[in-house]
């Protein structure tokens, strides 16, 4: 079955969205996603969206929803690289991305998820 | 009012493999009549929005992408045909936030801010037809 890859990256999970998906492929995604969160304890996850040329609600409420179940999972997300094309058209269709996170690549996400981490002290408590 | 029709495809709307289809389909098509890159996308997903409508709401059906030529415009038409239930009420399913199928409901009224010209015909118990267009 088609998936996409999750790469353990440090202390992160990098999930780089590079196919046009189908909606069995985004739940896949959900399931392998929170199975690797709690597999690896892991406390940030990034979401690479840079190849992708098209964002839709489909897609929009997929990013909500790994966002809301990391959330749940002790985990905070980012989504990152996304196409200026694609944020004005988002905005457009009515899509804000609430309560998603957003950096502008994956450096950036990085930093922000250390940030996170530090200010939570979940970094010092994980390590501990 | 008759518009020349400069090319058209017909394409199944039967599964999600289709939708990717057609949202490539009307990607090389507005890459042909020289959109911008914005304007691409705006389309894609708006073609994107419906034809899911269209498997998920009509249960499956048929759309129709035309390359137009008008004057001096150029410009991309869809129409999604299904034989599904229909809409009830047109104009509360245009509104933002309203769904019967567990989504966001943003795919109507989003697809409609994302066209140029956008039209929706529906009968109860017969189906829906969603027409929109996007000029260059």
């Amino acid at each position: 079955m088609e998936r996409i890859p999750i790469l353990k990256m440090g202390e992160f999970l990098l999930v780089t969205i590079q196919v046009d998906m189908h909606d069995r492929l985004a739940l896949t995604l959900q399931d392998d996603l929170t199975e690797m969160i709690v597999k690896n304890r892991t406390h940030g996850v990034l979401i690479d969206i840079s190849a992708l040329e098209v964002v839709d609600s489909f897609i929009g409420r997929m990013l909500g929803n790994i966002a809301s179940m990391s959330r749940v999972l002790d985990a905070a997300t980012v989504v990152v690289g996304m196409q200026p094309a694609v944020a004005i058209t988002l905005v457009e269709l009515g899509l804000s991305l609430p309560g998603v996170r957003t950096a502008l690549n994956v450096e950036k996400g990085m930093e922000l998820l250390r940030g996170s981490l530090t200010a939570t002290n979940g970094h010092a408590r994980r390590q501990g | 009012m008759a518009m020349p029709v400069v090319k058209a495809e017909r394409c199944p709307v039967r599964s999600g493999d289709n939708v990717v289809r057609i949202r490539q389909i009307v990607r090389q098509w507005t890459v042909e009549l020289g959109f911008s890159l914005v304007d691409q996308t705006k389309i894609v997903t708006a073609a994107s929005e419906i034809a899911r409508n269209t498997l998920d709401h009509g249960g499956g059906g048929e759309a129709l992408v035309e390359s137009l030529s008008e004057g001096g415009r150029r410009g991309l038409r869809l129409v999604f045909t299904d034989k599904g239930p229909g809409i009830e009420n047109i104009d509360q399913a245009l509104k933002d936030g309203f769904t019967t199928g567990g989504g966001l409901g943003l795919g109507l009224g989003g697809a409609r801010r994302l066209s140029s010209e956008f039209s929706i015909e529906s009968r109860t118990g017969e189906g829906t037809c969603v027409t929109l267009t996007r000029w260059k």
